[in-house]
């Protein structure tokens, strides 16, 4: 943010309101029925932890049947439904729901706001996801098991040759787009309509201004995924050709609406890890952020460009050269904005005074390893060389670089930028340095070394392999186990945090930190901003 | 017939892209590596800046913060930079591209047909076509056998293809969409159902040359390998000679089949059955429940033979269950039958005969 922003409080103390003036029920009847954005960001959050444990326990399946040739554990049936239901559940359960409970959190703390603006359907964003999620896992417990096309579900893998599993998955995945639309609508809402007097467009925070942007993208994009799943289970039930050619249609159709979310969708999961590394950033540079306007126009462009370029996922099915080279130079393209945003970054840590706490440390990993994450994914827009590279592990390491050194690291570090504001108690620095280390050391054991392996021929999605990747693999499945077990770290941070075990947190937490959430006193009162602050 | 003979260093732990054996894939290979080695100058510079801050401008060194905010002049400049490289690269890139796609003057084309977990290839100028399948046994898969240097990579029959003339790929699948991928010859095209998709190469030299199918298509993705052998031109021809007499043969023979004993046919049956049907139903016949139905005691497996070998030879319609009339021989579908109806505890006791088939092929649907 270039403009300072300060908060006067209302003289009557709404937000330093003593605790126990707090209004709330007890028991489950709070989570239940809260539509308390602090509550509601919170089971948001922890239902992501629950997930990114379930996916990650799936992961764990799959390094251990790769990590030696042959059919180890499972069967390449099962394997392929570990790959499927990891990947829905990492992107729509953990990655995606944990900037909705930083947003919910956040959002109103940082704008001057009471709370959401719509917190009844806030409520039911939230609950809708536990029932999404049980629906899709208890197919992992059904005869013929879960869906197993890939998180992707082409068709006519995922319609004409799938199990009775898909209209669990179509049903599980409408309701996760519901969610996410009601959570969309309702941050654009409150960002629009409850800002504080005086927070104009200019002075929102970096996080806020991410978010809005996510948020228009989810609105655009989730109705087509719920198009998509809709003509995948007409198709397969109801005797609908969309993709089938002999009844007329075509299967890379599904392919070209698949992506046209998908690819919005993974800006979906990025964009607001930007806005909390923008954040993070200048605190611990003691620095404001360099170029607060090209960052804003640049999370624009990129949102922009988002959906001109779903063509690069499908540069080998067969489209026209032109098309491909429309795509191929559109994809490049982004290069530049996301460059910009690089760049700022660094620029912002220029001859700043800075110290190296773990939310710092989790944010210098993510601008090095997302970074990584970017130029691979330049090398994919190249389409004489995506040829060699598409479908095989290249591409894994490249999506899980901008995934998990990118957006999850975005995540685990805005948990601990913010954790003592939530709890009001610091978490335990040396826990946290050495769940950072761990975790950085890892994550590259697990994902670097699928950039070779890819490049040297191992198609991804396949539970055995030919020798020459045998090495690599085990180094890579042991790089796995260590980067689960690191998580455990995490969940232990968090777990004494939200048992108050730990110094107690100042109101301001960090020595840099600028913005209204620190206005308001550690933990952060059940209501807050009550009356609205004036920013200057 | 195994694929003999490996390539040498095969088993070395290659860590780049191949530079391949065509010149197109050397293009490819050359491309890869310029934008790799800009995209590690980017980082050098842009990390080294952001290291050199990290060790310089810390707290702990009693940095004091500086108050810049932003600068115009530089946002310009480090939009307009990345702009220049990327329209460096996008140029190269352009050229090979078109090249790639300039499938026009082929000398030979091969209808490339993927199926549930098989390639079909099929000589547009040659009266020769057949089935391409893995050819790593399921004991090595299992562990329970030493793997060989070849594992998951052989194949029965491998593609045969002239060295030095610019060979068209027409690619199409039977049942899901898969891809079609020989690293040396820098071709991944997906083959879908439905439609056509086209590519070509000109390889170099003979040799022997591996791929993959790139494409998640069902449970056997993973042993779907793709095996290329390129002979000189002239050797290239005599092969087809003596494929298309070897079919002749093999048509005369299967024509005048007799009837097969029951040793021969379990004998035979138990061969194919491994080799074509266990992927989905299982070495035991039990199949995976709510997949893939098993045989042992199903209905169609001890009832009345006449749907047993309809079913077999013409597939079911809107399952994975292909039409295997066209990709066995009789004798083999005649084995394959009577092992499926006697095997497991199924025990029928009947035997289906090389006629039997060959009637209800003439039959048809």
């Amino acid at each position: 943010m270039s403009t300072q922003v300060t908060g006067t409080l209302d003289a009557h103390g709404a937000a330093g309101r003593p605790r126990d003036h707090d209004h709330k029920p007890r028991g489950l009847a709070r989570w239940l029925f809260s539509t308390n954005h602090k509550d509601i960001g919170t089971l948001y959050l922890l239902f992501s932890l629950a997930m990114l444990f379930t996916g990650g326990s799936l992961a764990m399946v799959i390094r251990a049947e790769l990590f030696q040739p042959g059919l180890q554990f499972v069967d390449p049936h099962f394997f392929n439904q570990m790959t499927t239901v990891h990947g829905l559940v990492m992107v729509f359960g953990a990655v995606m729901p944990a900037f909705v409970g930083l947003a919910n959190w956040m959002i109103p703390l940082m704008i001057g706001a009471p709370d959401m603006a719509l917190p009844r359907i806030n409520n039911w964003s939230f609950w809708i996801l536990p029932c999404a999620f049980a629906i899709l896992l208890s197919t992992l417990f059904m005869e013929g098991g879960a869906p197993a096309a890939g998180w992707t579900f082409y068709a006519p893998l995922s319609t004409k040759y799938s199990g009775d599993s898909t209209a669990f998955f179509v049903l599980a995945v409408h309701l996760m787009g519901v969610s996410s639309i009601m959570g969309a609508i309702n941050v654009i809402v409150t960002i629009w309509n409850m800002r504080a007097p005086g927070m104009g467009w200019m002075k929102l925070p970096l996080f806020v201004w991410t978010w809005l942007i996510t948020a228009f993208l989810l609105i655009a994009v989730m109705p087509v995924l719920a198009g998509v799943v809709t003509m995948v289970l007409t198709d397969k039930y109801f005797g609908t050709s969309f993709f089938d050619a002999a009844g007329g249609g075509d299967p890379v159709m599904f392919q070209h609406i698949f992506w046209f979310f998908g690819h919005p969708e993974v800006y979906i999961m990025i964009l607001p890890a930007f806005g909390i590394v923008s954040t993070i950033i200048p605190t611990f540079a003691r620095k404001p952020l360099f170029g607060y306007e090209s960052m804003v126009i640049a999370t624009a462009s990129i949102a922009f460009l988002s959906f001109i370029v779903w063509g690069h996922h499908m540069f080998t099915t067969g489209m026209p050269v032109v098309a491909e080279l429309f795509f191929m130079y559109a994809t490049m393209l982004i290069a530049v904005p996301t460059g910009v945003k690089v760049f700022n970054w660094v620029a912002t840590m220029w001859r700043g005074s800075m110290t190296f706490e773990v939310p710092m440390m989790f944010s210098l990993a993510f601008i090095v390893l997302f970074t990584i994450g970017g130029f691979s994914g330049l090398m994919l827009a190249i389409i004489p060389a995506d040829f060699q590279y598409q479908d095989t592990y290249f591409v894994v390491a490249h999506f899980h670089y901008v995934l998990v050194t990118g957006a999850v690291f975005g995540i685990i570090a805005a948990v601990y930028y913010w954790i003592p504001k939530w709890t009001g108690v610091m978490y335990d620095e040396r826990l946290a340095q050495v769940h950072f280390w761990c975790s950085l050391v890892s994550v590259n054991m697990l994902f670097f070394p699928m950039h070779f392996v890819g490049l040297a021929g191992m198609p991804r999605r396949i539970p055995d392999y030919a020798l020459q990747f045998a090495d690599l693999n085990a180094f890579m499945s042991i790089g796995g186990f260590l980067f689960g077990l690191s998580q455990l770290l995490f969940l232990w941070g968090v777990v004494r945090c939200m048992r108050g075990i730990g110094d107690k947190a100042t109101d301001r937490v960090w020595e840099g930190a600028q913005g209204l959430e620190w206005e308001v006193p550690s933990p952060a009162p059940y209501h807050t901003f009550d009356t609205p602050p004036v920013v200057k | 017939m195994l694929v003999a003979g490996v390539p040498a260093g095969a088993q070395d732990m290659r860590l780049n892209m191949t530079r391949g054996a065509t010149e197109l894939s050397r293009q490819v290979f050359d491309l890869h590596m310029t934008i790799f080695y800009i995209c590690v100058a980017i980082a050098l510079v842009v990390f080294g800046l952001m290291f050199w801050s990290i060790v310089r401008h810390r707290k702990a060194r009693g940095a004091v913060p500086a108050q810049f905010h932003g600068s115009l002049k530089v946002e310009i400049l480090w939009t307009a930079i990345p702009v220049l490289i990327l329209v460096a690269m996008a140029v190269p890139a352009t050229r090979t591209l078109i090249a790639m796609e300039d499938t026009s003057a082929s000398e030979l084309t091969v209808l490339v047909t993927g199926s549930q977990w098989k390639w079909h290839y099929k000589y547009l100028d040659y009266p020769i076509e057949f089935y391409s399948v893995l050819a790593t046994p399921r004991a090595q898969i299992a562990n329970a056998a030493d793997k060989t240097p070849d594992y998951l990579r052989a194949v029965d029959k491998p593609l045969v293809l002239p060295s030095g003339k610019k060979v068209r790929f027409l690619l199409t699948a039977d049942d899901v969409i898969h891809s079609w991928w020989v690293p040396d010859f820098a071709i991944k095209k997906d083959a879908v159902p439905g439609f056509i998709n086209e590519t070509w190469a000109r390889i170099d030299k003979p040799g022997l040359y591996y791929g993959k199918c790139a494409e998640l298509c069902g449970r056997d993705h993973g042993f779907m390998p793709v095996a290329v052998e390129v002979k000189t031109p002239a050797d290239f021809e005599a092969w087809a000679a003596q494929q298309v007499a070897a079919a002749e043969q093999a048509k005369a023979e299967a024509e005048s089949a007799g009837p097969m004993s029951m040793d021969e046919q379990m004998a035979l049956g138990r061969q194919v059955y491994e080799r074509a049907c266990v992927a989905c139903h299982q070495a035991g016949g039990e199949g995976l429940p709510g997949v893939f139905p098993a045989l042992k005691g199903s209905a169609i497996a001890t009832g009345e033979p006449a749907a047993h070998l309809h079913i077999v030879l013409f597939g079911k319609t809107g399952t994975a269950m292909q039409a295997f009339g066209k990709q066995l021989g009789v004798k083999e579908l005649a084995a394959v039958i009577t092992y499926e109806r006697n095997a497991w505890g199924n025990a029928k006791g009947d035997q289906v005969q090389p006629a039997d088939i060959a009637a209800a092929i003439a039959k048809g649907e």
